[in-house]
């Protein structure tokens, strides 16, 4: 344990933890959203190797009609949980039509030829883009989750990720809203919380999570965060000078409320659009001000009895 | 699970489906209005239940333990008592609302300073123990000695049952109670002690230090809610409005009508005939109303936390104001309060 090990930077957390010098290092995702195709085969891989019972938006909390859809788009998956470690987004948007970065792959054009020009103003005329993103537990240098399990389940792996211990978990569920991010859930039927190990038993084994292999368009990363960041990086330069002003990395700053996330993010919108907080931060940053409070209040109780019993003495 | 989504639904800043105002003036973007953190499965009435009779049990147990120093065996039996059996039933609510209640006694496998849950158990199982013993010494008069010590151990520990319970819900990503942190404890502190001294006006040893302690908390409890419902920021809303709005609003008329038959007693007795059924009719009251307020206080904070986790503008709004005012330049850091 050190300065920062409930809040700020915190280059190591396996060390923090007391995992020695000797241990594997930190390993993350990195999401690239500007390449989803929406596929879901992040899901389904995460589902059939974790062998995750089926669920459905109702479990959610997203409603859901008789035939299990949301009425969201094509996203019927609603969201994580406890049985969905990876879920894709679909936004659907209407935005002007020069918005969007053209880029010319040789393909028949909707346009009569040349009355289109790339990245041309077109006065009025929207399009449709459609966003999606693949979610998935953010395994946070500062996770709430872990600091607030009372029995030990929650523990930090010396991958550096967060992972539930199935077998020590009583269900308490403080862990499902002390999340920042709405990730972990309590398993209806089963009472326990559960969520994404990123494929635990696979990093063991020199593997990778079974959605960073099963994606075909390379959206879900998976390495080394040092290595992630610096691609982020990279890839955020290049759409940058693309002309994707509007690409953003979400989760990749230590300096954010979280210490930064080992699974972080290329948006193209604002967090929120995603459903992603703009500015999470980990509750246990106020944890020492609220003992603080906590005790004060406890001490106007222990003073408020003994002086109703000092005030009149029979 | 008995979250529901809010009865009122509220705007969509885009995407249409534009109907009743939940929250004013909140232009806000959000994925196909999804709450963004997941609310608690805590159940009612499990886990309101647990912080009543937590809060109760604490005031209770003082109450015996300093009634038992200064010579007042009523209060000291009817307060072992009610700490005893509101520690047991607490436990009971906390039990049957984990998904796994077998596996109980993981909760006493660590001690960890960063979960308010596992403080929690270790000043509620030393807790239990004791009142529990000094209520079996009371009610079978064997080993009395041991039971004082026990009683006293138990009152030493009272206070810290009645404020855990608010860091328990404010160290959350839930906006309502997370934002309310410096005044929950205090809502709590208030609420117990009210119903601690109720406690004992209902049992009929409310004269004296427990009609004080329930008025002293009665006060508390009204002025720590007020200021709960006007100075946390966007989630006081919550705590006005809804169910949880009504829930409140109930309270504090049956906590204001507690206080009132509580100081009735003595003033009646004063300046009319002494009658002694009146006054323990007037007590008695006194006492069920100043419980029920403090229950229904707790409930109500519970149910407001529950609909600033259901309703992604309490998550997003705030968060933004946080990132604009940075952008600006304030050089706060993240997740910093706005002042107040």
């Amino acid at each position: 344990m050190g300065a920062n090990s409930w809040y700020g930077p915190l280059a190591d957390p396996s060390a923090d933890a007391g995992y020695g010098a000797d241990h594997p290092e930190r390993v993350g995702f990195f999401t690239d959203t500007s390449v989803c195709i929406g596929c879901k085969a992040c899901e389904v891989a995460c589902k059939e190797w974790n062998a995750l019972p089926a669920d459905g938006v109702a479990e959610q909390g997203a409603g859901g009609d008789v035939l299990g859809m949301a009425g969201m788009g094509y996203d019927n998956t609603g969201g994580l949980g406890a049985s969905t470690y990876r879920h894709v987004a679909f936004v659907e948007q209407r935005v002007p039509a020069t918005r969007s970065a053209q880029t010319d792959l040789d393909m028949p054009s909707m346009d009569l030829p040349g009355a289109v020009t790339s990245g041309e103003d077109r006065g009025d005329a929207t399009e449709v883009r459609w966003l999606m993103s693949s979610d998935v537990c953010k395994h946070c240098t500062h996770a709430a989750c872990l600091d607030v399990c009372p029995t030990g389940s929650l523990i930090r792996t010396e991958h550096g990720t967060v992972l539930v211990q199935e077998d020590i978990c009583n269900g308490c569920g403080y862990c499902i809203p002390a999340c920042p991010y709405g990730v972990i859930d309590q398993r209806k039927g089963d009472g326990r919380a559960f969520k994404c190990t990123m494929c635990q038993d696979r990093l063991g084994a020199g593997l990778q999570p079974a959605c960073a292999t099963a994606c075909p368009t390379e959206s879900i990363q998976f390495g080394p965060l040092d290595e992630l960041r610096a691609r982020a990086d990279e890839r955020l330069a290049s759409l940058q000078e693309q002309g994707v002003t509007e690409a953003r990395l979400y989760g990749h700053d230590q300096d954010d409320g979280v210490g930064g996330d080992g699974a972080f993010f290329l948006l193209l919108d604002e967090p929120e659009v995603y459903g992603l907080p703009p500015d999470p931060v980990v509750t246990t940053r106020d944890l020492p001000s609220m003992w603080r409070h906590a005790a004060a209040a406890a001490l106007t109780v222990a003073a408020t009895v003994g002086a109703a019993f000092l005030g009149g003495r029979r | 699970m008995t979250a529901q989504v809010p009865a009122e639904r509220r705007r969509r800043s885009r995407g249409g489906r534009g109907e009743q105002l939940m929250v004013p003036d909140a232009d806000f973007r959000s994925y196909h209005d999804r709450p963004i953190i997941k609310p608690p499965v805590w159940k009612v009435p499990d886990v309101p239940a647990y912080l009543y009779l937590g809060g109760t049990a604490g005031v209770a147990a003082s109450l015996a333990a300093l009634a038992d120093l200064t010579g007042r065996a009523g209060l000291r039996r009817s307060g072992r008592l009610v700490a005893a059996g509101g520690a047991v039933t607490s436990v009971a609510f906390l039990i049957h609302d984990l998904g796994r209640p077998e596996r109980f006694l993981n909760m006493m496998r660590v001690i960890k300073p960063t979960s308010p849950l596992s403080v929690g158990s270790w000043i509620l199982a030393p807790f239990g123990t004791a009142t529990g013993a000094a209520a079996a010494s009371e009610v079978t008069g064997l080993l009395p000695g041991a039971g004082r010590v026990a009683g006293l151990a138990g009152g030493v520990l009272g206070p810290a049952m009645t404020t855990y319970t608010a860091v328990l819900l404010a160290d959350t990503a839930v906006p309502g109670w997370h934002e309310a942190y410096r005044e929950l404890p205090f809502v709590f502190a208030g609420s117990a002690l009210a119903a601690g001294g109720g406690s004992a006006l209902v049992a009929g040893h409310g004269d004296g230090p427990p009609r004080r302690v329930a008025v002293a908390g009665a006060a508390l409890e009204l002025a720590a809610t007020h200021r709960l419902e006007t100075a946390i920021g966007m989630s006081a809303h919550a705590y006005r409005t809804g169910r949880a709005g009504r829930v409140l609003r109930a309270a504090r008329a049956a906590t204001v009508a507690g206080v009132a038959a509580a100081l009735a007693g003595p003033v009646v007795d004063r300046v009319g005939r002494r009658s002694p059924r009146r006054r323990r009719l007037l007590d008695a009251a006194a006492g069920l109303l100043l419980n029920a307020g403090s229950a229904a206080t707790r409930w109500g904070v519970f149910d407001a936390g529950m609909a600033t986790a259901w309703d992604p503008a309490y998550t997003v709004v705030p968060q933004r104001e946080r990132l604009a005012a940075r952008e600006a330049g304030d050089g706060s850091a993240p997740g910093a309060t706005v002042d107040r």
